[in-house]
């Protein structure tokens, strides 16, 4: 049955609220993710602050914070709480569900050529279920005793015990229940991607013909349902410990003149699960942003992926390698060095398939006629990142190596720019690039070019030098430096990066300006602006629901036939039947 | 007043920056050009931009070095640094090669095929060849460093501690003790229970290999001995770090941690070494443990055997503690 037979009246809340179309809870879970993700970005700059002019007061702090940050001075508690809050928000809230939340559930259905997802009904619920969970994550931040502080991996027994700070009181509570929320909306929006993949593909789409957004999302939403569900185990018994008095990971515990009588737990259970959740999560925000780039970048640069097999085989290696290095975040656990050397091993593996990668990216671009729309740009930063991040890998995953970096800044570097930095252009890139798609008009370009030059440039500015903080052996999560005569030598260091932190966060100014202005004032879109290949630019600029007014599309080719020899324009929309003798790309 | 003041300048200041792009976008309608498609300008600005922003930032890393070089940490004072410096010269100098060849490469592609009217891209999909010896090469590079990093690990990680001296280093919010094992190189059974008043490390009075103990608030180890260090906690997770001597390792409620390492410079040494007469060896806490995580320190002190010897002579072991 095709949807365009029988209109029925939609009123606003259909719509606009529980809608159950894929296109508007897209735009729900991007206009969610950018809130949270304002909020998130804002606190770093707070942070920065601090950081950098440990002693000045500064009135904006005492306004936002009050009265944990009298005279404009941040307490520690409250330091640790923002940082804690930002690394949930920008995980979780912004680049795990505001980044494949929105792609997955706008571009499956339309790429594959599908009506909508499998269940829209579940659909709905995976957008409510998240935005509940950032309700719950926001009303945190205003309980008396502070949000949860104790880091966003939040370690029992600091998580554990209400006695060990201010924030693992009802914050740690709240923060439990909002992530408990956000795991069953993770489960059930890739429950539902899965299927939709699996089964909703349009005729002719086969598995190898699908975009390389497609695989993307597809691995990203098996790693979510098998990974998630560790997490959320995790964080049950984690609710058990606080408030049931049972000893999951609890064991030997004097704190503040009290002798717990928990036995027998381990504190390092908690890791081990937490973590296989947090290594696959990794690339639950990764693999989307590879995704989208290699459709951004092959359209732009007018020529077919490079290697495509071996891309879809990277993704492939990538998801299964990375179930088993969970280990490198627990080298200095006291775990056993065999161990250790086992996950030394399975983690420099995975240089291997981000090797191909890379160098399939480089390949792509050699010999292309390239357009640098603001996605475009946004691609090729994420390339620049993901290289630089991905090489300080090889020095952490190495477990002797570990020793002397391990908890410093200079892990605060390496994930910023391989998976924040990465990740958050993939994400830009995916908003210019499908902008017209979800609002039928284009961004503007001049505006997009501003954001994309200053974010990189301070991007690269903030997390480059941390690096070198890192080796002078600066730990996270300090408050301040000022307690070590050791690192009196480091403070121009830190006012320069934040100096670049408070310009990269205004610059965003510009991208919401842009987007906001865009949605009622940009300029019409044509139905391809891109002139890409892809089947969501075969529907109609209006975004009805069903997708495509008539029969659904028939897909005879793979999806990057840019530049073909003989064919009229540089590029040949899916759906184009091969010509007599045609050879297939693939 | 002040607040409705700046709240007034912000609106009037997106009007006229919607005003702005709105003049902006209609000049671009008038010149006739289509919005969306990219212009040979702006390709060709873009792709120098990124060559000249590109190959500034690999240059800087270059320089960086020279300008922030300083602030790394001296060579590791102690044994088994020296094993992993090499580890770490090596992996470092991988990690720069690929990334001055990979990063220049992207930057240069992206300027010399920007994209102009009429041309035309390769078609290209895929070379088995090139895919199969990028990937290989890769594989051995990567199996080499791994064989060289287990190697490493293992001999830092597993050393032979026969004739180490044993000692403690207990982790509570915020502080750290320390305590030696004594004349019998044993340090007595400890636990949580038994904390109270002066015992503030629960140690158990009646196994007699306590009563050699000896706690102290400042870590003092002879030079050029191999020390066996245990770790306990009694809260949450600590982790004791000493950044210049390359040793870090987690402190567990519940589970007892340890490192072994031989230090090779003492205190004065490394003061001559970096020109600071004010320099000393630090353990601090590594790991998130509370309010004042970010102040919690113990002082190393690294000196001759003789030295330490007349330093511990001072110290009282546990049993003068209790009796006094
Ligand atoms: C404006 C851009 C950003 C700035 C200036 C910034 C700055 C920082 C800094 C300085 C820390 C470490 C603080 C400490 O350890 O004491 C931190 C922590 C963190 N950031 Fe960011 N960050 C930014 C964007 C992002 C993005 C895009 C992500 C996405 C992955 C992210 C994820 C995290 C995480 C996971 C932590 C760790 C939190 C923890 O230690 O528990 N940040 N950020
Ligand atoms: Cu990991
Ligand atoms: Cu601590």
């Amino acid at each position: 049955m095709s949807n365009q037979d029988h209109h029925h009246e939609e009123t606003f809340i259909s719509k606009y609220i529980f809608s159950l179309d894929h296109k508007m809870i897209a735009k729900q879970f991007l206009l969610t993710g950018m809130f949270m993700g304002i909020i998130g970005v804002i606190m770093s700059a707070f942070f920065r602050l601090q950081l950098a002019w440990p002693d000045e007061g500064f009135p904006i702090l005492e306004t936002f914070l009050g009265k944990w940050a009298p005279d404009g001075v941040m307490d520690p508690n409250i330091y640790l709480a923002l940082v804690t809050i930002h690394g949930t928000i920008m995980v979780f809230f912004v680049l795990t569900a505001g980044l494949s939340g929105t792609f997955s559930n706008l571009l499956i259905p339309l790429q594959i050529g599908a009506r909508d997802m499998a269940s829209g009904f579940m659909n709905m619920l995976s957008y409510w279920f998240f935005f509940l969970s950032s309700l719950v994550m926001i009303i945190s931040l205003f309980v008396s005793s502070g949000p949860a502080a104790a880091g966003w991996t939040i370690y029992p027994p600091l998580s554990a015990l209400p006695q060990a700070m201010p924030g693992s009181g009802l914050g740690m509570t709240l923060w439990l229940v909002s992530m408990s929320l956000f795991i069953v909306s993770a489960l059930l929006g890739g429950l539902n991607y899965i299927v939709t993949i699996v089964n909703l593909r349009t005729k002719g789409m086969s598995m190898t013909r699908m975009p390389l957004t497609m695989w993307a999302f597809f691995v990203t939403a098996i790693l979510g349902t098998l990974s998630f569900p560790v997490l959320l185990s995790a964080c049950l018994l984690l609710i058990f410990d606080r408030s049931f008095g049972t000893a999951f990971y609890l064991s030997d515990i004097m704190i503040q003149g009290e002798i717990l009588t928990q036995t027998g737990g381990s504190p390092i259970l908690f890791q081990h699960l937490f973590w296989f959740l947090g290594h696959p999560e990794v690339y639950i925000i990764l693999l989307p942003a590879l995704g989208i780039t290699s459709e951004v970048v092959s359209t732009n640069s007018r020529k077919p992926i490079f290697g495509y097999k071996a891309m879809v085989g990277s993704i492939l290696a990538i998801a299964f390698l990375s179930f088993i290095v969970w280990g490198h975040h627990m080298f200095m656990t006291g775990m056993n060095p065999f161990l250790g050397s086992v996950f030394t091993f399975t983690t420099l593996l995975i240089a291997i398939p981000s090797a191909v990668k890379v160098f399939n990216y480089l390949t792509t671009l050699w010999r292309a006629n390239i357009q640098f729309t603001p996605a475009m740009l946004f691609s090729i930063g994420l390339v620049s990142t993901f290289i630089s991040g991905g090489l300080t890998g090889l020095i952490l995953g190495d477990a002797a190596l570990d020793i002397n970096v391990h908890d410093t800044y200079f892990v605060v570097a390496h994930f910023h720019i391989v998976m924040g930095l990465s990740a958050i252009f993939g994400m830009f890139a995916g908003v210019y690039h499908w902008f017209p798609k979800m609002y039928g008009r284009m961004m503007n370009k001049s505006l997009g070019y501003a954001h994309f030059w200053i974010t990189f440039i301070s991007a690269y500015g903030v997390f480059y030098p941390m690096h070198f903080l890192g080796l002078a052996g600066v730990p996270r999560r300090y408050y301040s430096n000022t307690a070590f005569p050791m690192f009196e030598g480091l403070v121009e260091i830190n006012e320069l990066i934040s100096v670049f932190a408070i310009l990269g966060v205004v610059a965003q100014l510009i991208f919401f300006f842009n987007f906001f202005y865009s949605i009622f004032r940009g300029r019409q879109s044509s139905q391809n602006p891109w002139r890409s290949n892809t089947l969501e630019w075969t529907t109609p600029v209006e975004r009805i629901h069903g997708n495509w007014p008539g029969e659904l599309p028939t897909v005879h080719r793979w999806a990057y036939d840019y530049s073909k020899p003989g064919m009229d324009e540089d590029f040949v929309i899916q759906t184009t039947p091969l010509k007599d003798g045609e050879e297939e790309g693939h | 007043m002040e607040n409705l003041l700046t709240i007034l300048i912000s609106l009037l200041a997106i009007i006229a920056l919607v005003q702005l792009v709105r003049i902006f976008e209609l000049a671009t309608k008038l010149k006739g050009q289509q919005e969306i498609e990219i212009s040979d300008k702006e390709n060709h600005y873009n792709g120098l931009a990124l060559l000249i922003v590109g190959f500034g930032f690999v240059l800087f890393v270059a320089y960086s070095f020279k300008l922030w070089g300083h602030l790394i940490l001296p060579e590791s004072a102690s044994l088994h640094g020296i094993q992993i410096k090499l580890l770490w010269d090596t992996t470092m100098y991988l990690i720069l090669f690929v990334f001055f060849i990979t990063q220049p490469l992207l930057f240069w592609f992206s300027y010399k095929y920007r994209g102009k009217k009429n041309n035309k891209a390769l078609y290209q999909t895929h070379n088995n060849k090139l895919e199969i010896i990028w990937t290989s090469i890769p594989a051995v590079v990567l199996t080499a460093l791994v064989v060289f990093g287990l190697k490493t690990w293992n001999n830092v990680m597993v050393p032979d501690t026969s004739n180490a001296m044993v000692m403690e280093v207990y982790a509570m919010q915020f502080n750290w003790t320390a305590r030696y094992s004594g004349e019998d190189n044993k340090l007595g059974d400890a636990n949580y229970t038994l904390i109270g008043g002066i015992n503030t490390l629960g140690v158990d009075i009646n196994d007699s290999a306590s009563s050699d103990d000896i706690i102290t608030r400042e870590i003092h180890l002879p030079v050029d001995e191999q020390v066996l260090m245990k770790f306990r906690s009694q809260d949450v997770i600590h982790s004791a770090y000493m950044p210049h001597l390359g040793v870090q390792m987690n402190c567990v409620p519940g589970m007892s941690t340890q490192f072994a390492f031989t230090p090779i410079k003492t205190t004065s040494e490394m003061r001559k070494e970096l020109k600071n007469e004010e320099f000393d060896y630090v353990l601090l806490c590594n790991k998130i443990c509370g309010s004042a995580h970010y102040n919690m320190q113990i002082k190393v002190i690294i000196e001759t055997k003789q030295e330490y010897l007349e330093w511990m002579s001072q110290q009282d072991n546990f049993n003068t503690l209790i009796s006094r």
